[in-house]
């Protein structure tokens, strides 16, 4: 199977609580939290697409969308 | 379908704390009832009262919000009126075995086809954090305030006990395992329970200084290994994570089919 290449990070912020587990568990330190406390995308270049953070976070907020 | 096509979107953002792993249930839920291909109208889910029972207002299967501790009870019903149907149980750790505990061993001592996921958070959120069946001595909490004296159930232990025919536990951290794990309770034919440990920040995690959700989670990782692994040997006191029992037995709704036949042969 070929590589996954990242389309876009879609983040709702409507429903982002800010909690943070998105970013502290994405192992290429994609994302990060802004000054709202909102999930946030820093280093889309980085992103491996595994989707570590779509599964876990708890509100759905977030959609890692691949071509 | 998309993950998204299986919730009732206006009702979000839901009214889980922030980190809550309530949220990470339903996530990795959807993901396992996409996986299996099922339409919304094959699934059925009937929840009691508590934090985690609110899921079910969030997913657009056809859904009951029941009584506190007797979601099996109207899943039993709903199950033997329409054996084709599958049944999903979420329940809380206190509304599973505390309120609940009676219809919970003998839900997994008949193996009726239901799949009960307890969603262990070790404490009663929704009211306020008191201790719960399965916080554990030496926890704190609201009605424990000099630390809980009482011992908790293990969930899988019990549920062995009880002859549940599929046991599994699982972490919000592995939610992929929790996906998966999902997937098979959901197809075995026979009372499915899978505990899945999960993180109230709010309560739990405030009054025994657990940290937030992600210390939370970060410990589920140092406190779990997977079934038969080495580590487990070396120390004792990791909790095994995966399937315990998936075994064939037979299925309630099937037997008491075969007692109709039986009884209308009997009467022409």
């Amino acid at each position: 199977m070929a590589k996954p290449k990242l389309k876009q990070h879609v983040i709702n912020r409507e429903w982002c609580k800010g909690c943070g587990i998105c970013a502290h568990f994405c192992p290429k330190d994609v994302l990060e939290m802004d000054e709202k406390d909102k999930a946030v995308v820093k280093r889309p270049e980085d992103c491996i697409c595994c989707k570590l953070c779509e599964i876990r976070c708890p509100d759905l907020a977030l959609d890692v969308e691949t071509e | 379908m998309a993950v998204k096509d299986y919730i009732r979107e206006r009702f979000f953002p839901h009214m889980w704390c922030p980190g809550c792993g309530h949220g990470i249930v339903l996530n990795s839920l959807l993901r396992a009832v996409e996986r299996l291909g099922m339409s919304k109208n094959e699934i059925v889910m009937v929840s009691g009262i508590g934090c985690s029972s609110r899921i079910s207002g969030y997913v657009d299967f056809h859904t009951l919000h029941t009584i506190h501790g007797r979601a099996l009870a109207f899943a039993t019903g709903v199950k033997l009126g329409q054996p084709e149907l599958n049944i999903i149980v979420p329940m809380g750790d206190g509304d599973a075995l505390s309120i609940g505990g009676n219809h919970f061993i003998h839900a997994a001592r008949r193996n009726i086809d239901l799949t009960a996921i307890v969603m262990n958070n070790r404490i009663y959120g929704m009211t306020g954090g008191q201790y719960s069946p399965l916080s554990g001595y030496g926890t704190m909490a609201t009605t424990a305030p000099y630390s809980n004296i009482d011992q908790d159930f293990d969930v899988v232990d019990l549920s062995i006990a009880a002859g549940a025919a599929f046991v599994a536990r699982t972490t919000v951290y592995h939610a992929k395992q929790m996906a998966d794990i999902l997937m098979k309770a959901i197809i075995h034919e026979g009372f499915s329970v899978v505990e899945v440990m999960t993180q109230c920040p709010t309560y739990f995690g405030r009054k025994n200084r657990a940290g937030d959700a992600v210390d939370m989670m970060e410990h589920m990782k140092e406190i779990t290994t997977p079934i038969g692994s080495k580590a487990k040997e070396k120390n004792p006191d990791l909790l095994e994570r995966g399937i315990f029992v998936q075994k064939e037995i037979p299925e309630y709704c099937q037997e008491y089919e075969r007692i109709i036949e039986r009884a209308q042969a009997d009467v022409s």
